[in-house]
Order: C-alpha cells, then sequence, then structure tokens
C-alpha cells in the first residue's frame, strides 16, 4: 500500500512538474551561448538585398561572428507586421533589419525602439549616403539615426523585346526610350500594340504604373506626395496625386493593363507565361523579374528610359533595434553593409541601387551591365539619374493611405468603380485610414 | 435502588485516535488532492494560453494602443462605439457569415451522407474511411495556395473547364459572391471528411436492432435515415454545428491565402473576401497597427461566435424535437 501511494504521489509530482516545465520551457531559451563562443548576427530582411557574399567576407575577416539571415525572398507586406509586432513584443527582431523607406516614418516616430546610430560613430558616414537618404534615417528633430540607407529606387521602363517585335515595334532600347518621352505617349505606343493582337497586354497592373507616375510627378513638382511636409494629409487636394491619378486612369481607359494585381500569384504567371510587354521599373525590381520570369526569359527582357522625368521609388535602410543583445557587433555589421563597397556588391548580387555616391561613381556600378535584361547597360541607366534625383517626403501614416489609394486604382482597373468614384473613395478612404 | 431504564450496556470507549503513520496521512493526501493535480496541467496551460489572453485582450482594447508606441492612453469604450458604426467591420461580418452558411450548411449535410455511405457493408471499409480524412492532415496553407491558383482569373483551371461548357471566365477573387463560394470549396474541401468521421462514430453507436425493427416494419433505407440516424445523431450534429461555427467564423487562412499579392489581408480592392479575423489583423497589424481597436474587433468576433452558436444549438433542438419522440416511443 506505502509503496503504491508513493508511486502515485511520484506521479502526481511529476505531471505537475512537467505542466509547469511545459508552461515556462517557452520563456526560456534565448540566451546566447557562452560568451566566449563566436556571436550569431540575425539580419532581417524581405525581397532580394544581395548580401550572401558579403556574409561571407564578413565572417571571413571577423571569425568571432556568425551571420544568419531570415527572409529574403520574402513579401513586405508579410515582414513589416512581423517586425513591427517584435519590436512591440520587445524580442524575436534580427540585430540588424531592413527598413523600408514607406515604413520607416512609422518607426521613426516610435525611435525608442531602435539604436540612436548617431551615438556610435555614424556621423562620420554622412558623406557616404546621398544627402536625402542621409536625412530620411533622421528622426525630426534630427537627433537620432535610426538607419542607414542601403539602396535607392531610380527608375526605369522594362520591356520584353520578342513582344515589341512581335507588335512591330522597335527593340533596341535608344529607339524603345524615344518612343515615350511623356506618358501620354507610353500610353500611344501602347495602343498601337494593344492592336496588333499579340496575346499579351501592354503593361502588368495599374497600380504599379500608378505609384511610378505618382513619385515621379511629385518628386518633381512640391515634394510630397499624400502628406505634406508638415505631416498633413492632402491626399485630396495635392496635384501631384489628382494628376497622377488621372494619367493611370486614361492608361486603364485605353485598355492597356493587363490586370494582374501585383505581387499577386497572378502576376508571378503572368510573368512566366509573357503576359505583359512593360512594367514601371525602380532598380530593385530587376531582381524580382529575374526571380518571376525565370531563366527561360534571359535575353527577353530590356530595359529602357521611364516616360516623362525621372523619379524614385523604394529604397530601404538598415537599423538595429535597442532590444539587440549585440548591438556593438550588429552596428559594425550594418555599417560594413552600408558601406559602398557592400552596396557595390549588393548591386552586382541582386541589383539594388547604390544609395552612396561614391558607389554610383565607381567603375563597378557606372559600367556594369545585365546579362539577363540582354546586356542593358544598367549601371548607366540607373546610376546616371540617381545624383540629380528628388526624392518624395513621406507622412506618418503613408503605407495605409497609400493602400487605400492603391485599392481605388485597383477597383477601377477590375470595372468595379468608375474613375470618378474611384477617386472619391481613395480620398474618403485615405482620411479614415489616416485617422486611425 | 433506583434503576437505570436507560442504561446502556457497557461499551468501551473508543480508542483514541493514535497519530496516523506518515503513509497513511499520505494516502489521505493522495486521495483528497491528488485528482486536483491531475487535472490541474489544463487549468494551467488554459490559464496562460486561454484565460490571460483574453483578459489582455479586453484590457487593451479599452486603450488607444498604437503597436510601436511608448503611451497607450485608456480610452474606456471608445474602440467598441466606432467599431460599430464602422461600415467596413460589417461588411466584413456579412462577408464571414456568407461564406459560413454557404460552406457549412452543404458540408455537414455532405458529412452526413458520407458517414451513412460509409456505415454499409463495404469492401476495405477501414480504407475509405481513413480516405475521408486525408484532406483535413493536408496543410491549410498549401491548401488555399493551390485553390488559389485553381480559382484564377485567367490562368486558373476553374476558368478553364468553365470555358470548355461554354462559361465565360468568371474572376472568382473580384467578384464578392464568387469568392466567397470560392473559399467555400476550400472549407468543405477539407472538413466535410473530418465531420463524417465524427457522423461515422456516432452512427455506429446506434443499435443495430432499431434498423431491424424498422425493416420489418417496412421503412426503407431514407425513411430509417430520416427517422432513425439523424434524430439519435442530434447531439453530434450539435456538436459538430458548434464546432464549424467556432472554426468557420474564425476562418483566415483560406481567405488570407486565396488573396495574393499587395494588402492580401484586405480580400480584395473592395473587401470582397475579407472576413472579420482579416479585419482584425488588418487593424491590429498591418497596415494600421491599431492595436486597441483590433482587439475590440477581436472581442466583438467572440460575442459573435456565441450568439450564432447559441442560435444554431436552439435552431436544431426545434427541428430534431418531433421525430425523436417519434424514435424513443
Amino acid at each position: 500500500m506505502l509503496t503504491f501511494t508513493r508511486r502515485r504521489l511520484a506521479a502526481v509530482a511529476l505531471v505537475a512538474a512537467t505542466a509547469l516545465l511545459g508552461t515556462t520551457a517557452c520563456a526560456g531559451g534565448d540566451d546566447e551561448a557562452a560568451a566566449d563562443g563566436p556571436i550569431t548576427l540575425t539580419v532581417d530582411v524581405f525581397g532580394q538585398f544581395g548580401y550572401a557574399d558579403l556574409y561571407q567576407e564578413y565572417m571571413a575577416s571577423h571569425p568571432g561572428v556568425k551571420i544568419v539571415e531570415r527572409g529574403t525572398g520574402g513579401n513586405l507586406d508579410e515582414y513589416s507586421p512581423k517586425l513591427t509586432q517584435w519590436l512591440a513584443a520587445g524580442k524575436g527582431a534580427g540585430d540588424v533589419v531592413a527598413i523600408e523607406e514607406g515604413l520607416l516614418v512609422e518607426y521613426k516616430a516610435n525611435p525608442q525602439n531602435f539604436v540612436n546610430l548617431l551615438d556610435h560613430g555614424a556621423a562620420d558616414l554622412k558623406g557616404n549616403f546621398l544627402d536625402w537618404k542621409w536625412n530620411q534615417g533622421l528622426t525630426a528633430d534630427g537627433k537620432q539615426l535610426i538607419g542607414l540607407g542601403t539602396d535607392i529606387g531610380g527608375m526605369a521602363m522594362c520591356y520584353r523585346t520578342d513582344l515589341f517585335a512581335k507588335a512591330g515595334l522597335p527593340t533596341d532600347r535608344e529607339a524603345v526610350s524615344k518612343l515615350w518621352p511623356t506618358w501620354q505617349d507610353y500610353i500611344k505606343v501602347g495602343e498601337q500594340f494593344t492592336a496588333k493582337k499579340t496575346g499579351a497586354s501592354f503593361l502588368d497592373a495599374a497600380t504599379n504604373t500608378f505609384n511610378t507616375i505618382l513619385l515621379q510627378t511629385a518628386g518633381n513638382a512640391n515634394g510630397y506626395s499624400y502628406y505634406d511636409t508638415d505631416n498633413k494629409l492632402v491626399v485630396g487636394s495635392n496635384p501631384a496625386v489628382k494628376q497622377a491619378y488621372d494619367t493611370t486612369m486614361d492608361i486603364i481607359d485605353s485598355g492597356l493593363s493587363g490586370k494582374y494585381g501585383s505581387w499577386s500569384e497572378e502576376w508571378v504567371s503572368a510573368f512566366k507565361q509573357s503576359k505583359f510587354a512593360t512594367i514601371a521599373c525602380p532598380a530593385w525590381m530587376t531582381g524580382v523579374i529575374e526571380g518571376n520570369a525565370g531563366a527561360g526569359a534571359k535575353g527577353k527582357w530590356d530595359i529602357a528610359q521611364i516616360p516623362g522625368n525621372g523619379g524614385n521609388w523604394g529604397g530601404s535602410f538598415l537599423a538595429v533595434p535597442k532590444q539587440s543583445k549585440h548591438q556593438a557587433e550588429a552596428i559594425e555589421l550594418a555599417k560594413f553593409l552600408t558601406s559602398a563597397k557592400g552596396q557595390i556588391g549588393a548591386f552586382k548580387a541582386k541589383g539594388p541601387l547604390p544609395s552612396s555616391p561614391q558607389a554610383l561613381e565607381d567603375p563597378a556600378i557606372v559600367d556594369s551591365k545585365n546579362a539577363y535584361f540582354s546586356e542593358a547597360p544598367v549601371g548607366k541607366i540607373f546610376a546616371e539619374g540617381a545624383k540629380s534625383l528628388k526624392p518624395v517626403y513621406m507622412g506618418p501614416k503613408n503605407q495605409a493611405v497609400r493602400t487605400e489609394v492603391e485599392n481605388a486604382v485597383r477597383s477601377v482597373e477590375l470595372g468595379k468603380r468608375s474613375p470618378e468614384q474611384g477617386w472619391t473613395d481613395a480620398v474618403a478612404n485615405a482620411e479614415k485610414a489616416a485617422a486611425k | 435502588m433506583a434503576v437505570q431504564l436507560d442504561a446502556r450496556p457497557p461499551v468501551a470507549p473508543a480508542p483514541r485516535p493514535t497519530r496516523p503513520g506518515l503513509g497513511n496521512r499520505l494516502s489521505r493526501f493522495d486521495t483528497k488532492y491528488s485528482p486536483y493535480l491531475f487535472v490541474a496541467p489544463f487549468f494551467l496551460l488554459f490559464g496562460v494560453f486561454g484565460a490571460y489572453p483574453l483578459a489582455y485582450t479586453f484590457w487593451v482594447s479599452l486603450h488607444d494602443w498604437d503597436l510601436l508606441g511608448a503611451e497607450h492612453p485608456f480610452i474606456g469604450f471608445d474602440n467598441y462605439t466606432q467599431l460599430l458604426a464602422d461600415p467596413d467591420f460589417w461588411h466584413s461580418v456579412v462577408n464571414t457569415l456568407g461564406i459560413f452558411v454557404i460552406s457549412t450548411v452543404p458540408q455537414l449535410l455532405a458529412a452526413l451522407w458520407l458517414a451513412n455511405l460509409l456505415n454499409r457493408q463495404l469492401r476495405a471499409r477501414t480504407t475509405w474511411r481513413m480516405a475521408v480524412l486525408i484532406p483535413n492532415v493536408t496543410s491549410t496553407a498549401a491548401v488555399a495556395i493551390v485553390f488559389a491558383v485553381l480559382f484564377g482569373r485567367e490562368f486558373g483551371m476553374i476558368n478553364w473547364l468553365l470555358d470548355h461548357v461554354g462559361v465565360s471566365a468568371i474572376d472568382w477573387k473580384a467578384n464578392r459572391f464568387a469568392a466567397w463560394v470560392a473559399i467555400s470549396t476550400m472549407v468543405d474541401w477539407r472538413w466535410t471528411g473530418y465531420n463524417a468521421l465524427i457522423f461515422l462514430a456516432a452512427m455506429q453507436a446506434i443499435p443495430r436492432d432499431l434498423y431491424e425493427s424498422a425493416a420489418i416494419d417496412g421503412a426503407g433505407r431514407a425513411r430509417q435515415f430520416w427517422s432513425i440516424t439523424v434524430p439519435l445523431l442530434k447531439p453530434t450534429i450539435i456538436f459538430a454545428v458548434i464546432i464549424s461555427t467556432i472554426g468557420g467564423l474564425q476562418l483566415f487562412t483560406e481567405p488570407r491565402m486565396f488573396n495574393s499579392g499587395t494588402n492580401a489581408i484586405r480580400g480584395g480592392p473592395l473587401r470582397e473576401s475579407q472576413t472579420v479575423t482579416m479585419y482584425m489583423f488588418e487593424n491590429a497589424f498591418a497596415p494600421h497597427y491599431n492595436f486597441g481597436y483590433g482587439s475590440a474587433v477581436a472581442w466583438l468576433l467572440f460575442a459573435l461566435i456565441a450568439v450564432v452558436a447559441a442560435i444554431n444549438v436552439l435552431l436544431l433542438r426545434r427541428l430534431g424535437g418531433g421525430s425523436r419522440k417519434e424514435v424513443s416511443r
């Protein structure tokens, strides 16, 4: 009897202990290995940053550091909520995190989550970045530097030479660039293309083109789009927004869009099946095109000038969250990756255009050609305009507002709304989103 | 000399209880408390993973809680009043209920029918029974991705098949009702077999002599099914309905993966297939990062599930009531 009871007691104790263990097990485990072992730095990215070779080089020169990258190829829409959750929870984020420029404004509003890079000698690096790119990384009061610039999004127009040939259009990039000095010319070319019934649309999605036109128009006008520089929402009153919207409506009205929702499964399939002939491509898009269209389309793509004049879409920063346990090492890695050398390495790997003036002048960039895009002189095409590029200011709820306007454009594209209704929706929903 | 009438036979005084030995005390402790210890793990886990998040979510919902912000001012029930007047929230409620109805009703009927078939004498019975569960063990995300491709506007197989029978292509993602149907097929594909197995288990507990006497009375298969099987299955059907209600109203993965591309959480440019959980995510996380508002959505969803489950149970009780008496007579 006694032994039986003891055994049962032991069982009870075991069950209780297991339960306790079960509940506490998830709390532990984030302590790094012993201090004398190599430390692991986690880098969180999205899309294609092209850092793989740079990591190897860095690890070779820093034997105490091991680098792990998470999130390559991932969608920004999936990445940003995760990063925000990690920051809000105070744990989980990598030691170095990539932040897209549209989201940076929101993170800048809460700078306490990040290490102030100015406290770690970043001020000396100012000359390594284009002025506006450097300033974007600073908080409004200029006292904290959240992130170091990686790339910028100088614009071009990527097109398929095989489809252009089929439609009887010129295929040479110089000749193609001359076809469309303005967006109205682009629409005319599109109409010619469409009339030839190649089985492909002229462009992928109205929203992509809209973003391009907006950032270009706003950059050339007053330098802001949805918010003015006092952070007042001006979606409905900024002529740049309405002008970009109207141009996009003309494109939709001419039936040029393939309506493949950007970044959707259908969009990716449309790349593979060569279902559209042109796509507005900021420098970072070249890597996306190559990834989506695949090796089979190598040499069928080429790059021409963007209609209109210049423009910048996208570009990112590297920041170090305060929750990182290896801040000093992480800062050093971020500095390395955003150095001119690091930016050149990334450009060569996956195409993001450097934000460092030194890198932009480097022969490695200026003379570079992209084999996938019919040996197009990408360095020349993208780097030339980059130094004169005018950035667009982004306000606090830029992402949420942009989402509303994009959705309004898409609803017109899909025939669910008239252009007038779409515009009313865009303004009303943007105001609602900004208030949330 | 007094007679003691009430004299009791002399009884030896009860021996004073000696101090119980260690073993004895342990054994008493054991019988008294160990059941609590045995059930404790569940309640501990429920407390940590169920009750605490529930209470915390409610607390959050009473604040203006920017996910990244350093300060979270208390605002009482403002989030709730704002939410009740939010047309996008009600739009997502309608979507959720719509998808729920057109997926759950056919699903449970099909499961019932399937269970009835599986309950007969079949060759390789176990194989068939296991086979209906296969869809359930596949990953929801994988299923959703495959279905999203099948239901593609231009490259999808469904539209390709429709084209062969002369139906023009349907834009499954941009048409609200079509999107509901597409998502419902995903849900049905995944859960019909699961419910069929539950129904089957319950069917096997029905005494065979009921069917035998019914057969002697001249009842056909269909009559037996509706007059014996279904009424006796009522508790199981209620269980299945409640489980489906909870799952159906929390639908997230299928509609989320059905939509892809920029801001898929919105379920299409005009929120064609955005469910309540997606709306919650859109507000609590990207692009709004308004944790308080998202939490308020979560609580209203909780209330909605409770109400819908209660309505379902009441309806089922009423529906099954008459026929049950008939059988038990």
